[in-house]
């Protein structure tokens, strides 16, 4: 199993990092690696497998919908991690262009 | 000034006044002052805040005398907290450079529970970024050494909390288990390490790695201690919804131990194979069952570990955008890139069949088999990692190589069964750590420091610091 250098750049792109083309070499190679190891669960039979996401068994864990102030964060404290504020609001990059 | 080496002798010394916490806060400083630039296992020692809780603590004696030893169970116990758990007020990093000037605005529930339980938060430790590792290597504030040997690694992700434990840098440290994370570096430092079960220590709060599979534990040097802690951690807090207030009882007849033919096979090294064995003769000895069982999908748990926690790594690691906190995406390390590609491939188009859900369905083989041994044994004893100690640099430009240490791990996480790492002695040739895991059922833990507890008094176990020199 090999990766090509468009799939990296390909899921790269999908998760929002930039590589150098040096990292993308480095990674090609790393990954594939790593992908290839996985091959080995196809020798497994899991055609009458349910999957398994969880190991709780627990299901709809609901709380009342009540506000509880004392460990609500202040307005302030929730904008304390940014420098990037406007009128107490967090400021985040445009996602539509200008005409 | 003598340091105490558990919290029985902790609060001993404080009500017979042989020492204050404030004093106790200043050995402790010194200590990683005068140690810690080589080890490297803190990334931020909190020192105002801590003598701050250290005064309270003495004024607290003071008025109360022998009722604050009754109303607070870890009263004056010092504890520095693995750099993902939020600590409010104090820099919390996750070892990573994309959060190198986070603060957080509120505590974890189980930074919260040991405060409130009288603990001193000394400071913030080490760890390989994002908990992305098994040597402590992937640190974007450098590795952390092993106190036993400094060229060699003190194991990972938690690797810092494991070093101040075993220096005496700290009563005790918390951590977290992924995929052995606190029970590998418990291992390689020689100190005890509970991964708890799934749902029962909260992880609001924690900086998340793969949050199916993230069990919230700690270190400590005696089983007591481990105890002590988690029966302040564990329990529903309303803010993490995978809880349940749960304990599996102590069972009072003859013990039956597995010994699972997988974990005992090829690429294990004879030394941790003679030393985990040499433990379960020790259980033999205290009049434990000793049950030859099988796992037989053990072999494959480290691929699926390995998709499944990619795959949640990519999401989880997805919300730092630089906006609310933190800084831009650029800043990631190499080995969370690896893992978010890794992640984003497992769970894209055309490839999801083949590998997450596919993973996700060896998954629910293994919990099968785990279910299936706990039919015939009550706990399985196993090896932590495949070797002792390895030195540090020597896995770093292998990721398949450094991820297979974690082969003997990834059964407890993806199962959700809880496990204590329990030291057992010293290789004969370089005098570095080896020790074992004990794994049982759901909300066993009574169970596990039971058994923690008679291999103590059976083995006649002493709590060890490593010597260090300067």
């Amino acid at each position: 199993m090999s990766l090509s250098k468009k799939q990296v750049l390909h899921v790269a792109n999908l998760a929002k990092l930039k590589l150098s083309g040096k990292d993308v070499n480095k990674f090609k190679k790393q990954l594939s690696e790593v992908i290839g190891y996985f091959e080995q669960l196809k020798e497994i039979d899991t055609s009458k497998t349910e999957p398994a996401s969880q190991t709780t068994g627990l299901e709809n864990v609901l709380r009342n919908d009540e506000i509880n102030t004392a460990s609500s964060l202040k307005q302030k404290d929730a904008l304390s991690g940014t420098e990037d504020v406007h009128n107490g609001y967090f400021k985040v990059p445009a996602v539509i262009k200008k005409d | 000034m003598k340091l105490p080496l558990t919290i029985d002798e902790t609060r001993k010394g404080l009500k017979e006044k042989k020492y204050s916490a404030v004093e106790l806060v200043d050995a402790y400083l010194s200590r990683i002052k005068k140690y810690d630039s080589d080890l490297n296992s803190f990334i931020t020692v909190s020192e105002d805040i801590a003598y701050k809780q250290a005064r309270k603590i003495d004024d607290l004696i003071e008025e109360l005398r022998e009722e604050a030893f009754k109303k607070y169970p870890l009263l004056g116990v010092c504890v520095a907290h693995k750099d993902v758990y939020l600590t409010r007020g104090i820099r919390t990093t996750a070892a990573s450079k994309v959060l190198s000037n986070y603060v957080p605005a509120y505590s974890a529930t189980s930074v919260k529970r040991l405060e409130n339980a009288g603990c001193i938060t000394i400071g913030k430790t080490n760890c390989d970024a994002w908990a992305h590792g098994s040597s402590g290597e992937n640190s974007d504030f450098g590795a952390t050494k092993n106190p036993w040997n400094k060229l060699y690694v003190p194991g990972g992700s938690s690797s810092g909390s494991g070093v101040a434990v075993a220096t005496n840098f700290t009563l005790v440290s918390s951590g977290t288990d992924t995929c052995g994370s606190i029970r590998l570096p418990a291992n390689y430092c020689g100190v005890f390490g509970l991964k708890p079960t799934y749902g029962s220590v909260s992880r609001y709060g924690i900086v998340a790695m793969a949050s199916s599979l993230d069990s919230v534990g700690h270190f400590a040097r005696c089983v007591d201690d481990i105890k002590a802690v988690f029966d302040v951690t564990c329990g529903v807090d309303f803010k993490d919804s995978t809880l349940k207030n749960a304990s599996k009882e102590e069972k009072q007849d003859k013990i039956k131990i597995g010994i699972p033919k997988e974990f005992f096979s090829d690429g294990l090294e004879e030394k941790v194979y003679d030393a985990v064995m040499g433990a379960a003769e020790v259980f033999k000895k205290a009049n434990c069952d000793l049950v030859k069982v099988s796992l037989p999908h053990t072999k494959y748990a480290n691929s699926a570990y390995y998709i499944i926690q990619s795959a949640e790594v990519s999401s989880n690691l997805g919300r730092y955008d630089g906006i609310k906190y933190g800084k831009k995406r650029k800043y990631f390390g190499d080995e969370a890139k690896r893992r978010i590609m890794l992640g984003t491939y497992v769970l894209s188009t055309g490839y999801y069949d083949e590998y997450y859900l596919k993973a996700m369905k060896v998954r629910s083989k293994i919990i099968e088999d785990v279910q299936k041994v706990y039919e015939k044994v009550d706990v399985v004893i196993a090896p932590v990692a495949p070797t002792p100690p390895f030195k540090i640099g020597e896995k770093v430009d292998d990721p398949l190589k450094m991820y297979l240490t974690d082969v003997y791990a990834a059964t407890a996480n993806l199962s959700g069964i809880p496990s204590i790492a329990i030291p057992c002695g010293f290789t004969k040739d370089k005098h570095l750590p080896l020790g074992f895991q004990l794994m049982g059922p759901r909300f066993s833990e009574p169970l596990l420091f039971k058994l923690g507890k008679l291999y103590e008094s059976v083995s006649n176990w002493k709590p060890v610091v490593a010597n260090l020199v300067r």
